[in-house]
């Protein structure tokens, strides 16, 4: 990437030409895993047909089964096949084909951690991988110390002249003091800059395209800000249960799984001030300022819920409560759904409430960012004209529906003046491609980049953490979840929660 | 749904647009360009199909122009507009509207077409083939900030890049050009890859093939070095040859879809440039509306030295001092320019100083 200046075959005013990355391979710890081959193996196979990998591109499975190279290309073919966004093209898969290994071993195993180092150099031999190796540890958090000090023991995590980096997913700790751990043990082996923590709904186009609506834009960034911004929902809801994921689930909750991350993340972008440029440090720096500015209510009973789903019929289903899911203590006080109020302590948002709720079990699955904008101060109109009137909102639907919906008053049809809500709607899928990369695909090429825009820094992580802890120990000391039938939009108690403050929640 | 209007105009054609809209429900559009495909009856269906894939990831308005043959003097001269408009699942993701011009008509074609263009939206006009010599100039063509043309497809592939470079108007574009996108990133992240000073060039394609053309005076335009341009039984490209001091970096694709990088010191690498279908070409030359700047020193830069070099041209400057002398289809570097040239030879924009 450093070298674009003094190729000549570049030029910045040639844009057809992608941004490709450099001679490179990934390391896949937990290859086994669902994430693995549902998104991983798929992006990497639809960035080999966007023409966005270097030629030579390897990809090493590690894990504990007992398959041979050819076992692995077998299962990577499967999962292509079935999950990739892109056609599937011989030619393409003969292209992958050729850097795909397979290391077997467990994470303390000695041996198979220098069967992974040969292995890396045959792969710079053969394909020209040039040294430059992303370790993805797609692996529970409690094997990353392991993984790490093993990489580092085999001196896997540095080599002169090239790069490694480290690639991690979410849960970032289940506080502030762990994370910090984590950090700690992920950044004594790997340069604070080489450290990539997935956070995939950064990689998610609605997502950047809040930067996009808010910077690029002259009629919305005057209007965002408390003279004419009443409050902002942020909702992330799904409509299943926990799954399988017992294990994780239980004790984690919505708040540490969801708010902590995403909400934040999408809290931290529709809030920040503008960044002098899209330099990763220039982002970063201003959501970092926005993330010190949150200020945390002072009676957190009265401005946060938490909640667990309860057995009840679900869009023609019937589904069993959280407690009642297999492997959960039936005296679990883990929330399944959280809402909580924030605020910005500056001067664009003093005053403003930002409502950040999450949930399983919920009326269907969407994420959205709702910026509810005040009443007009004064209405012409006969009492009645603008009963049916509400207040004017601007939403950024980030899934499904990509889009954007703006929602204002207009004249009913007709003799008499009558103002009623209607919405204007711009949908992703309707103006721009059907074939928009996945968020997975975007994240794994920016890490082969080297661009660390879309990825959480751990200063924002520990940030978080900070604004989640207190609220976590509240809720650990007093009461219990609030009970809700699955399939609705939450606890009462979440309902009352904002008829304090003279609003309601948005039915997304 | 499909209504067909026979002996309509633009304005009757519109009405039924937002008729056709409001029946099957969905009055709003999201469409972010009209195409103007310009073509003739024979060519329509497949013009119309590349164009109906391409709008799956640019919602368009497409409106084809069919100019119809008159066969006798009184057909000349009776005007006549048909149209057939479809819109929803008929068309895509967006509306066609298919129009027929007949007799006079045909002479007047953008006066149909200006009132059917979308509000506020870029208008890229395409003609699959037989484009008009100077496109911009071209009354339809003058309608569009974007004109595509396909060198491909004319008799004289070559002829036709000199007339494109002759009358380029920033905003012309063409499908040649499109076609080397995957071929011109692979080279570029080979360079990435080996900062390395190349020292002359080969480009070995099919001779009919102006795609080849375009890679040459691109190369030759990036790299100011001389470059050869070779003719194979393709299919399409088959290969690139950039010779330097260490070694060669050759790009080879025999088969028209998997091809081998090889480059000095480094194992030879898979890579997989499948030759695209035209849906795929224009869903990418729909992506950016604005002028290709490169395109125009790519195409500028050659036409004087394809027209001082080619074969016919050849013997009598098979002396210039950048190239080798026995190889008559040598497209030389900008220093080949102070050779005597025909007087259609202008100097190359970027001489260097050495």
């Amino acid at each position: 990437m450093s070298v674009i200046g003094a190729n000549p075959l570049r030029d910045a005013q040639d844009r057809r030409l992608p941004r490709i990355a450099g001679p490179s391979g990934l390391v896949i710890f937990g290859v086994t895993g669902d994430l693995s081959r549902k998104k991983l193996m798929p992006a990497i196979y639809d960035l080999a047909n966007r023409g966005l990998l270097p030629p030579g591109f390897s990809l090493i499975g590690f894990a504990r089964r007992e398959w041979e190279h050819e076992d692995f290309a077998q299962v990577v073919y499967e999962a292509v096949k079935e999950h990739s966004r892109t056609p599937f093209r011989e030619e393409v898969w003969q292209q992958l084909v050729q850097g795909c290994r397979f290391v077997q071993g467990d994470f303390d195993d000695d041996a198979a951690f220098e069967t992974l180092k040969s292995t890396i150099d045959d792969l710079d031999k053969a394909q020209g991988t040039g040294g430059n190796f992303a370790f993805y540890l797609s692996v529970p958090p409690k094997f990353f110390p392991k993984v790490v000090q093993q990489l580092k023991n085999h001196g896997l995590a540095q080599k002169e002249g090239s790069w490694r980096r480290a690639v991690i997913e979410k849960p970032f700790g289940h506080d502030l003091k762990s994370a910090e751990e984590l950090n700690k043990v992920v950044h004594e082996v790997f340069p604070r800059d080489e450290v990539f923590r997935i956070d995939h709904y950064l990689g998610k186009e609605t997502v950047q395209n809040i930067l996009a609506l808010r910077f690029a834009n002259t009629m919305f960034e005057p209007i965002w800000n408390r003279s004419y911004v009443d409050h902002v929902q942020i909702t992330m809801a799904e409509d299943i249960g926990i799954g399988g994921r017992a294990g994780y689930y239980d004790g984690i909750g919505a708040a540490r799984d969801v708010i902590q991350n995403h909400l934040l993340q999408l809290l931290a972008l529709t809030a920040m001030e503008e960044p002098g440029s899209f330099h990763p440090k220039a982002l970063v720096a201003e959501k970092l300022k926005v993330l010190t500015a949150v200020e945390l209510p002072e009676d957190l009973g009265k401005h946060t819920v938490r909640g667990q789903y309860s057995a009840a019929w679900q869009g023609g289903e019937k589904v069993v409560g959280y407690l009642e899911e297999d492997g959960i203590d039936p005296k679990s006080k883990t929330d399944t759904y959280a809402a909580i109020r924030l605020e910005i302590n500056n001067r664009r948002w003093a005053g403003v409430p930002f409502y950040l709720r999450t949930g399983k079990r919920l009326g269907r699955r969407v994420t959205e960012i709702a910026v509810v904008f005040k009443r007009a101060p004064y209405l012409p109109f006969e009492s009645g004209a603008t009963e049916e009137l509400g207040q004017n909102a601007l939403v950024i639907r980030v899934q499904p529906d990509e889009g954007i919906t703006v929602r204002f008053g207009s004249k009913v049809p007709g003799t008499s003046m009558e103002v009623r809500d209607v919405t204007m709607d711009f949908a992703y899928g309707e103006s721009f491609t059907e074939s928009s990369p996945e968020a997975y695909e975007r994240l794994i090429l920016d890490v082969l980049l080297g661009d660390a825009n879309l990825f959480p820094r751990h200063q924002e992580v520990e940030l978080s953490w900070n604004i989640l802890d207190p609220i976590e120990e509240y809720w650990d000391k007093h009461g219990r979840p609030a009970q809700y039938p699955a399939g609705t939009w939450g606890p009462v108690e979440a309902d009352e929660m904002l008829a304090r403050d003279g609003r309601s929640w948005r039915r997304p | 749904m499909k209504i067909d209007l026979t002996e309509t105009t633009s304005s009757k054609i519109n009405a039924a647009l937002v008729q056709a809209r409001r029946d099957i429900g969905t009055p709003a559009i999201g469409m972010v360009l009209t195409l103007v495909i310009v073509t003739d009856e024979e060519n329509a269906y497949d013009a119309l199909k590349s164009a109906n894939d391409a709008a799956h990831e640019h919602p368009s308005r497409i409106l084809v122009v069919i100019k119809r043959v008159s066969r006798s003097p009184r057909s000349r001269r009776d005007a006549r507009l048909d149209a057939e408009v479809r819109v929803g699942a008929d068309a895509g993701s967006g509306e066609t509207v298919v129009l027929r011009l007949h007799g006079e008509l045909v002479n007047h074609a953008q006066s149909v077409v200006l009132p059917l263009l979308l509000p506020d939206a870029p208008v890229v006009v395409w003609w699959p083939d037989d484009a008009p010599p100077d496109v911009a100039r071209d009354p339809l063509g003058a309608l569009g900030q974007r004109r595509i043309t396909d060198t491909y497809a004319s008799e004289n592939p070559q002829d036709a890049l000199t007339q494109r470079a002759a009358a380029y108007a920033p905003g012309d574009t063409d499908l040649s050009w499109t076609r080397i996108t995957p071929w011109r990133s692979m080279l570029a992240a080979a360079l990435d890859q080996q900062p390395v000073k190349v020292s002359s060039v080969a480009v070995e394609g099919e001779a009919e093939n102006p795609s080849c053309e375009l890679l040459a005076m691109w190369l030759a335009d990036r790299l100011q070095v001389p470059v050869r341009r070779m003719s194979s039984d393709g299919p399409g490209l088959t290969s690139v040859r950039l010779e330097t001091k260490d070694g060669d970096i050759v790009l080879d694709r025999a088969d028209g879809s998997l091809a081998t990088l090889c480059m000095p010191g480094q194992p030879d690498r898979a890579v997989a440039l499948k030759r695209r279908d035209t849906a795929e070409l224009l869903a990418e030359e729909l992506r950016r509306l604005d002028p290709d700047n490169i395109f125009e020193a790519a195409l500028k830069f050659g036409v004087s030295k394809l027209g001082a070099e080619s074969p016919a041209a050849a013997p009598a400057k098979a002396e210039a001092k950048a190239a080798p002398a026995d190889s008559p289809e040598t497209v030389t570097g900008p220093k080949a320019d102070s050779a005597p040239a025909k007087p259609a030879a202008k100097p190359a924009k970027k001489a260097p100083a050495k």
